[in-house]
């Protein structure tokens, strides 16, 4: 049996902290409400990192490129009212409320492991909804081959945004197959609290098998399409950010190996811990790379 | 000092989410920062006529010494001493190769910053200890080349080694150009 973050409260203080915690947003809607998702089968049983070490170390560029900046500098972003466009190559294009996409009622949780671009690694309780479900609800058209998707570009609020490095907003893509993949979600919380800031909020992509600079923070624009989208990493450095971006212990990044990793959290004498085929969910995705050169296709 | 505030930082766990990387990164940039002290001492004296030449070898050394840490760090804490891949990286990475050599060229510069050697080596030690100059360079593009973007507080460090070197260069033509006029 795989046990959830709620079975750590014994399930009576569980249930009269969920009354109450109903009865707290009923009164005043507070925005530290808890959240919580049902158990799913995609979940790891490694043992998470703490919320702690999760928003506390991380890249989110638009607020710095230090570890630390996302949650030193991600308190100024306005997170409600939220709205994602998406458009292009679907039935009912239109601005999409959070509660929309991800109505609390549907969320899971998913355990997941992050294998970041820069050889570290964390394993991190997501709540969300799968993105298959978003954009069949959306209506793909027939022809669209592409997912491409934007972070909010609000420079007043995000410092970063202020200043060169990247060409903002920061963009991100997945071939439609990879966004309709039951791994792939779109979470609005992890443990059992909204997504904090610092880590995306308050929508965000995860795609658990590529490098964590994939999984687009802050969403507000989706957009479906018929052509590969140009993606911020790959545009500012070809060379070694690729489109596909899938966690590959054999092929290096030009600067450092990916064959092994460094979990955060292991303590100083930690070691290294060899990187897994797509970072250990090759069973289930292999399959869409079929025939593919990945030394080619990074 | 900087040393015994790393150490105070580790043990009461005041180093944040990944202490093997604040403990790597403060370390070399300890390093980096006695070594642009080091190089200042020359330009100082004949800028300023501020003499810190006694201070100069304790100032190399402590930059040594940090660098060495640094490179413990990182075998032991960071890479785990799986020295089949740290040495396939080290061939492979530029700025691992830029590190390394840099610190392979300030090994005999530590070893000989004592009297005997200094006796012993004569006019050769002052042309042994050129050496630092190549080495700061590469210590800087290690740096540089190690981050993902263009970033403030490197290229600053990186300008403020050119800037100290150029000085020298500048100098050193000057010398030369007097030289040139005098023979005249």
């Amino acid at each position: 049996m795989k046990l959830g973050w709620s079975d750590v409260t014994p399930e009576a203080v569980w249930l009269n902290r969920r009354a109450f915690m109903a009865g707290a947003t009923a009164l005043a809607a507070t925005p530290a409400f808890a959240l919580s998702g049902s158990p799913s089968a995609f979940s790891t049983d490694e043992e998470p990192n703490s919320f702690e070490e999760i928003t506390n170390y991380n890249n989110f560029y638009e607020f710095g490129f230090g570890k630390e900046d996302p949650a030193r500098n991600a308190g100024a972003l306005t997170t409600d009212p939220w709205s994602v466009e998406i458009g292009g190559m679907v039935d009912r294009p239109g601005s999409y409320g959070v509660d929309d996409l991800a109505p609390e009622a549907a969320l899971e949780e998913r355990i997941y492991r992050l294998r970041c671009v820069e050889a570290w690694s964390m394993v991190i309780p997501w709540l969300g909804v799968p993105l298959a479900g978003v954009l069949n609800k959306v209506g793909v058209q027939p022809g669209a081959k592409f997912v491409a998707f934007e972070t909010v570009l609000r420079p007043e609020e995000m410092v970063a945004q202020r200043g060169g490095g990247i060409d903002w907003p920061y963009r991100e893509g997945l071939r439609l197959d990879e966004a309709m993949h039951p791994l792939t979600i779109l979470a609005t919380g992890l443990y059992d609290k909204p997504m904090p800031n610092q880590n995306g909020a308050p929508i965000r992509l995860v795609v658990p098998w590529k490098y964590g600079f994939k999984s687009i923070k802050s969403v507000v624009k989706i957009t479906l399409t018929d052509k590969q989208p140009a993606t911020s990493w790959q545009s500012l450095q070809p060379s070694e950010y690729g489109f596909y971006a899938n966690v590959n212990p054999q092929v290096d990044h030009p600067r450092w190996s990916q064959a092994t990793e460094r979990r955060i959290g292991a303590g100083l004498l930690g070691g290294r811990q060899e990187t897994l085929m797509f970072n250990g969910y090759a069973d289930q995705v292999a399959g869409m790379y079929q025939g593919m050169d990945l030394a080619q296709n990074y | 000092m900087p040393l015994a505030l790393l150490v105070y930082d580790t043990l009461y766990g005041r180093l944040g989410v990944d202490p093997v990387r604040d403990i790597e990164h403060r370390l070399g940039r300890t390093a980096l920062y006695f070594l642009i002290v080091t190089l200042a001492v020359s330009p100082i004296r004949m800028a300023f006529r501020i003499n810190a030449t006694h201070l100069r070898r304790a100032l190399g050394l402590l930059s040594f010494s940090y660098a060495f840490l640094h490179l413990l760090a990182w075998a032991f804490f960071d890479m785990g001493l799986l020295w089949a891949q740290m040495l396939s990286d080290i061939v492979k990475r530029p700025y691992l190769l830029f590190g390394m050599t840099a610190f392979i060229l300030l090994i005999p510069l530590a070893m000989t910053s004592n009297r005997f050697s200094i006796r012993k080596l004569g006019r050769n030690w002052r042309q042994l200890h050129k050496l630092i100059y190549p080495a700061a360079i590469l210590v800087s593009l290690h740096w540089l080349w190690a981050l993902k973007l263009w970033s403030g507080w490197p290229l600053l460090c990186t300008g403020a080694i050119i800037a100290l070197l150029l000085y020298r260069l500048r100098r050193s033509f000057a010398g030369l150009s007097n030289l040139f006029i005098k023979n005249n």
